[in-house]
Formats: structure tokens, sequence, C-alpha cells
């Protein structure tokens, strides 16, 4: 561990740690949070970890109060986090929104377990992929991330922070039982080796005009926090460019809303992360992203030994969609198979996407276990009957 | 003070100028956000402008004092004055407070909100805050009921109140503000109605000079949405009313300061004791863990 209490190096270490020591690398100096299987390892380490970095944990007495003491810190100028699962996630939703409307930096992770309800408290799903993108009212944009390892986890929080400073937005980080769990190698490079991307402060000093919500050109405004003598407003009101709210007809609404979902939209390639393989001869393309798509790779093996060209897109960014991605396929492939551990939930954005250009088949799941490689390999091979 | 302003209003009548007088609080108000929402006759405003007064009375840096309200005819606070302010959602100001105070222990933080805001949709947050002493002052506005959202019953409203949700009367027991916050480990308990404003006015100041977590509830007339259904159709009526039922009383045992329709209204300072808070407790503990 070095001075400043960074670990680096190669270690042999759980996925929800792995998660926990991303944050910390990446300048997370508050964690909020509410114990949850099976994320409730990421808040241990914040326990113990936090104090040794000079940063804060505190167990508050739900989700709903994790989300908005993140929400606090990160308005107090300090990078923050939150980590649940499915309850608990459900119970964020609306601060989630909040957090969007007032442009709140700040990352959330879902380490999703089977549901509805109390579900499947120990076991993996995928099943709150929708709920990431739609889950709080309004319209609005999101971006979420999906690991398919422990190192993956710990790199994608480091980029989920990253992005939620560059975009001024929540991120979700959309992981799962069976990769928090998971036990394996992840490397730690040093730390002046990880970009880490700083909060866009204002450029001008208190009391010389600043708005808090007044966008530089690629849409997204700097942001002065509590006690820097900017005086701000901040409100989940439908507000004007000074933070001020105008509610009595859409003439404020329409921009708002137009610039949140614009920030990330317009911006989405520099967002949007996928892994392809095989895709240039692919007759099948299977779509798939987290524990699913790993698990994904050895039917798509057997199916190549078969002589089915099968390719693969592994989505990393889950939201936005890669849209692009799934038009350009779709003309070109004869099917596309999305393995998921819900009961179709991206597929319907493959489909939506493909637009009756090659047919999708979705392979469902509905948690508790990751996909048997027969019912992928089932799938490919009717694909391609 | 400074020179009145004067800007141009358009209306049914025609533009005419309009020339308004500074508001003698406007170092601490912003200005262009007024007039403000709230019906005339409402003690929301009168509050406030105690708060103010303490503020400005208080030596703080108002460069570090942050105003987070939750969402309510009360919740607009934060949207008046000329502070760091935050107004977050229904029932959640402590929290987000929670996390201002914790990740930047200079700020002085208020959480400013109404009773269903605080304790009815939001009274997991303020038992659990008071329970960790976490270094904020609530100022809570009791209007015994939803103003914003046309008067409908709460946790605070009493036994027998006619609401536009119980109609028949309320038949729900309600909190008794002053014991639930000092059960739940506040430092400092009070309690005024709107008509005492220089003794509201120091139990704000005092507040506000206490560390850990203040708690001075305000009894405040709602005529639109419930005093019309308790012979209160004006402000001016409900604060008759406080002067023939308010009693002050420091020091009672705040078990003893029950509001019910038609009784007395205890005031005073209930509670003001010295405990180590959150970020204390926090500091002392893990570095004695991490040294040893
Ligand atoms: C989650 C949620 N539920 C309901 C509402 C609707 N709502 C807005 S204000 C309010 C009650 C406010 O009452 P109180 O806190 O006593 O404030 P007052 O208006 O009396 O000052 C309610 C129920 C909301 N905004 N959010
Ligand atoms: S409805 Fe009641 S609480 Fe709301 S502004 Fe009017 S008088 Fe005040
Ligand atoms: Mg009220």
């Amino acid at each position: 561990m070095s001075e400043k209490g960074l670990l680096t190096g190669s270690f042999f270490m759980q996925g929800d740690i792995a998660c926990a020591e991303g944050a910390i690398v990446a300048g997370c100096r508050f964690f909020a949070g509410y114990p949850i299987t099976p994320a409730t390892e990421i808040a241990q380490r914040m326990a113990e970890r936090m104090p040794q970095v000079g940063g804060t944990y505190i167990q508050m007495e739900d989700e709903l109060a994790s989300m908005n003491a993140v929400l606090g810190a990160s308005w107090a100028g300090v990078k923050a986090m939150t980590a649940t699962s499915g309850p608990g996630f459900s119970l964020m939703m609306e601060n989630l929104g909040l957090g969007i409307m007032t442009e709140t930096p700040c990352v959330l992770v879902n380490v999703q377990r089977g549901g509805p309800s109390t579900g499947l408290p120990t076991l993996v799903a995928q099943g709150d992929m929708m709920q990431a993108r739609w889950g709080s009212h309004g319209s609005y944009e999101i971006i979420a991330l999906s690991p398919s390892s422990p190192q993956e986890l710990f790199d994608l929080t480091i980029r989920a922070f990253n992005l939620s400073e560059r975009f001024r937005t929540p991120v979700l980080v959309m992981t799962d039982a069976e990769v928090g769990h998971m036990t394996e190698k992840v490397v730690i490079p040093p730390a002046e080796e990880i970009e880490i991307v700083p909060r866009r402060k204002p450029r001008v000093p208190p009391g010389d005009g600043y708005q808090p919500y007044l966008p530089d050109e690629d849409l997204v405004p700097p942001m002065a926090v509590a006690g820097e003598g900017y005086r701000i407003h901040i409100t989940g009101l439908t507000h004007d460019e000074r933070g001020y709210p105008s509610t009595s007809d859409d003439s404020a609404q329409w921009p708002l809303i137009q610039r949140l979902v614009n920030k990330i939209r317009l911006y989405r390639d520099e967002i949007i992360q996928v892994e392809e393989l095989n895709l240039d001869d692919a007759e099948v393309v299977v779509v798939s992203y987290g524990i699913a798509a790993r698990a994904a790779m050895w039917p798509i093996e057997l199916a190549r030994r078969e002589g089915i060209r099968v390719g693969m897109l592994r989505l990393i960014t889950v939201w936005p969609f890669a849209e692009e991605k799934i038009r350009d396929l779709a003309p070109r492939v004869r099917a596309f198979v999305v393995p998921e551990i819900n009961w179709g939930q991206m597929a319907l954005e493959v489909e939506r996407c493909a637009a009756g250009r090659a047919p999708v088949y979705l392979v469902p799941h509905p948690g508790g276990d990751i996909h048997k490689p027969e019912r992928v390999l089932a799938a490919i091979r009717r694909a391609v009957a | 003070m400074s020179e009145p302003i004067r800007y141009m209003e358009v209306n049914s009548r025609g533009v005419t100028e309009v020339t308004q007088e500074r508001h003698p609080m406007n170092a601490l108000l912003r200005e262009e956000r007024l007039p403000h929402i709230w019906c005339s006759g409402c003690g929301i405003g009168t509050a406030l402008t105690c708060f103010i007064s303490a503020l400005l009375k208080s030596g703080l840096d108002l460069d570090k004092v942050v105003v987070v309200s939750g969402i309510g005819c009360t919740g607009r606070v934060a949207g008046y004055v000329q502070l760091d302010s935050f107004h977050t959602t229904h029932g959640r100001a402590i929290p987000f407070a929670t996390g201002l105070k914790l990740a930047n222990p200079e700020l002085k933080v208020v959480v400013f909100s109404g009773d269903g805001d605080l304790v009815t949709i939001g009274g997991n947050h303020f038992i659990h805050a008071a329970r960790r002493n976490i270094d904020m002052t609530v100022i809570c506005v009791n209007n015994f009921n939803y103003g914003m959202t046309g008067g409908q019953h709460g946790a605070t409203t009493p036994v027998g109140s006619i609401t536009t949700t119980t109609p028949y009367g309320n038949y729900e027991h309600p909190f008794n503000l002053p014991y639930l916050a000092a059960a739940s480990g506040a430092v400092y308990v009070a309690r005024w109605t709107v008509l005492h404003v220089r003794r509201l006015e120091k139990a704000l100041g005092e507040a506000l000079a206490k560390r850990g977590f203040s708690f001075v509830e305000v009894i405040s007339p709602c005529p639109t949405n419930f005093g019309r259904w308790h012979k209160q159709r004006t402000g001016l009526d409900t604060l008759k009313y406080y002067h023939e039922k308010g009693v002050i009383r420091h020091g009672a045992d705040p078990k003893n300061v029950d509001i019910e329709l038609g009784g007395e209204i205890v005031e005073g300072k209930f509670l003001d004791i010295e405990k180590p808070t959150f970020l204390d407790s926090c500091a002392g503990i893990v570095r004695k863990a991490i040294e040893s």
C-alpha cells in the first residue's frame, strides 16, 4: 500500500472489493450505503478503507438516505458512491432522478440479484437493466456500464467516476452477484498511470455572474459547490440557467430536458465501449454483457467448432445502447442471439435497432444461475437452421 | 437600506411601472425571486425572517452556511435565501444535508422544511440524524398539515382536526415533535409560535450556535388549508389563537408538550445539552483504532 493508502500491484481479489478499490483510486472519498447481499462487501470494504484514505463512510438508515447523502457529498465537492442490489436500487430511483436533474456527479453500483422483490438474495440476475434506463420518472439519458470480471469491475468503477465528472451526471455500474462475488486476479496499476477526470469548476470568481446551469459548448455546465462563495441555488424543479425554478409553463423544460438528453446522446461515441469478437465473418452475432457474455464464450466456441460462424458483441457500456453497432450489423448477419439473465430486456433494444432486418433470438434466464452452455448453443443452432 | 426596485409589470390592464421597496432582509434574500409563493397570512415568511435575523447576528461565515429544504410550501425557503441552498426531494433534506456536512465539516448546515416533509415522509431520517447527533440545525415549520398539496393530514395533525383527508375529523395520534427529537438524541430542542418573533429568533440563534443536532419547531399558521377548517380564516386569527393558547414553559419535559386541538401550546427551550457529534466520535474512535 502506498503512503496515500492506495493499493498497487497484482491481487487475488473479489469483485466487490475490486469495485471499492477502483472507487478509491478514482478519488472517491465518501461512501454512504445500506447493507444488502450481494453488495455488502463493497460497504464493508469502504468502512475499513475510507478512514485510511481520509474519506468518510456512513451506513445510512436506508437506500433513500444513502442516495441522498451521496448527492449531498458531491455538492460538498467530494467524489461519492453508493452500492446496492435490486431492493435498494428500487428505493434509490427517485433520488437518482434528483441527481440527474441537478447534474450531480456520483456513482451508483448495483450488484444485481434475482428479483422481483426480495427474490434470490445471494444469486445472480441481470433483471434491472431496463430499470437502470427508465427507473426514475421523467425523460432523461443515463450512463451505465457492465463488467464481466473483477478486473473489469475495478476498471469500470474508475471509468464510472470519470464519466460522471465529465458529463456531470450519476453513472451506474450494473454488475451482478456472480462478478461481485467472484475472486480473480486483479491488477491495480500505479496511481500515476490511471487517468482521473477532475471536476469542471467555474472559470469566474464568486460574484462575477456565474450561473450554475449555463453550459459550456459541450452542454455540460461547470460546477460550483457549497461553501465556495458562489451562493448557488440547486433544485429538482425544472429550472433556468440561474438554477431558479421555472414551472409556470414549458419554457424552461424544453431547453433543460433537451440539454440533459443531448449532453449524453450527442457524445455517445465517447461513452460507448464494446468488445467485438469475430464480427467480420459472423453470420450469427451473440449480443450480451456482464456475466452472461462471459458464460456465452464457451457455447460460441462450440458453435464455431461445428462450423457456424458466430461472433460476439459484448456491451461494456450498456446505456447509452450501442445502436449504431446493431444497425450496421443487422443487414449483414443472419440473426442475433441475446443471452441475458432476465426475461428479455436488452434484447428489446437489439430488436429495435435490428428493425426487422435480422431476427433476434432471446435466451432468457429468470435468475439464480448463469445460462447452461447448451441453451445458448441451441439458440445459435436455431438461428442458422 | 438601498434603492427601491423599479420594474414594469405587464398584465391584463396594460403596462404599469411598479416600485417595490427593498426588502430589509435583502442581503440574504434572492430579491430577483420575489414575490414569494406564500399565501397572505402564512407563517413561513415570519419563520424565515427570524431565521435570517438570527443568522445575521450569528457571526457565522455566510459563505459556509448551507440551507437544505425538502418539498412543500416551507421547502421553498431554500429558493429564497441568498446562500448556498438545495431544494431536494420530499422527505430527504436531512440525508442530503448529512452528506454535505460529513463531506465538508466546515459547512454550517441548516435544514429548513415542513412538518410533513421532515417527520412524516422523512421521519426515519429525522430520528436517525438526531440519534447520530449529526451537526446540523433542523427548523421545522409545523402548520399541522400538508399545505402545498391542499391541506391533507399528516403525522403532526391533532386528533379531531378537519383536513381534506380527514373530513370527519382526524383519528390518528400525532407526533409530539420536541419529544420525538429529544428521545432520538437531539442536543437542543425548542418550540415557538411565529407570534413570538423575538424568542423564536433567539432560539434559532442558539440552535445555530449549537454543536450537534439542534431542533426548533416553529408553530405556524396555514390559513389557506388548515385555519379555514378551524375558525381561523386569516393568519391573524391564528396569531390570536396562539396568543390565547400559548404558554411559555422553559425546561418543560418534552414528554408533556403534546399539542391538542383547542389545548394549550407549550413553548420554550426544552433541552440544551452537550454530547459528542457524529464527527467527533468518528474521529476519536477511528483514530484510536488506526493508530493502535
Ligand atoms: C415522493 C413525493 N410524494 C408526494 C409529494 C407531494 N407533496 C409535495 S409537498 C407535500 C407535503 C408537504 O407538507 P409539509 O412538509 O408539511 O409542507 P408545507 O407545505 O405544509 O409547508 C407533498 C405530499 C412529493 N412531492 N413527493
Ligand atoms: S398553503 Fe398554507 S403553508 Fe402553504 S403558503 Fe399557503 S398558508 Fe402557507
Ligand atoms: Mg406542513
